[in-house]
């Protein structure tokens, strides 16, 4: 599934990494915990999180995931927005908590 | 193939650099996929190591036919019980680092898991010294 579609299909608003909407989807990950993400996502999905900070960007474009929903209408820093945009990795936002994202996701996606 | 990188303390900002600077040169080597994986994984979690814990590091990465082999040497607090630090959720990272979403206690656990040897020494008060060898053909271990 594509990025845009989820982004539809979810309402969530584009914060930046315009440039990488084009990314495939092929599955969700769920962690706030940087090390389990590095550890345990795989490439093409898409990360669900509450942090906002720059090291989130770092993070996705090692294990080559498609974009980052952030939960709850945290905003992102302007490093994170910055770095998002060089790396074409989508921020997405919605005001929902994990609990509610994750579940509209999976049902997306299933 | 040889290079060495050097890691600031406390410099969050920069943390994964090293690690993605490496993916990329693997991909030109192309290096299996798997390998790979597994290198960035190990490669991050010692950055993060060094910049959550330590004053300043060096990473060194040698690359040649059958194993890639990294030394990250850092100057710090050392660890005091190595066999406590390598537990899966013993952690001594500050509030602050936490919060970020680090110092889960995971990062030592990952890059065992994701090299094929991990050895590592420390002097407390000194510094601590990971010496990491993955092999490029699975079998090759």
């Amino acid at each position: 599934m594509k990025i845009t579609d989820i982004i539809t299909g979810l309402n969530l608003k584009v914060v930046s990494g315009h440039n990488g909407l084009s990314n495939e989807i092929t599955g969700g990950y769920v962690s706030d915990l940087l090390s389990d993400v590095i550890g345990n996502a795989k490439e093409g999905q898409i990360w669900i999180t509450l942090q906002t900070h720059q090291n989130i960007i770092a993070v996705a474009s090692l294990k080559d995931i498609s974009a980052i929903i952030i939960v709850k209408g945290l905003v992102p820093e302007v490093d994170t927005v910055e770095k998002s945009n060089i790396e074409k990795i989508p921020l997405l936002s919605t005001e929902m908590d994990t609990f509610n994202i994750a579940g509209r996701l999976f049902e997306l996606l299933r | 193939m040889q290079f060495r990188h050097k890691i600031s303390g406390g410099d969050f900002a920069r943390a994964g650099n090293i690690a993605s600077a490496v993916k990329k040169i693997l991909r030109q080597l192309n290096i299996d996929h798997s390998v790979s994986k597994r290198i960035v994984i190990a490669l991050y979690e010692g950055e993060v190591n060094v910049v959550a814990h330590a004053y300043s590091g060096v990473i060194d990465v040698d690359i040649d036919e059958i194993k890639i082999e990294t030394t990250i040497t850092d100057k710090g607090p050392g660890i005091a019980d190595i066999e406590k630090a390598m537990e899966e959720g013993y952690s001594t990272a500050t509030p602050q680092v936490r919060e970020m979403g680090f110092g889960a206690g995971m990062g030592l656990a990952n890059m065992k898991k994701n090299s094929d040897s991990m050895k590592i020494s420390s002097v407390p008060g000194e510094g601590t010294t990971v010496h990491l060898v993955t092999y490029i053909k699975p079998n090759a271990g």
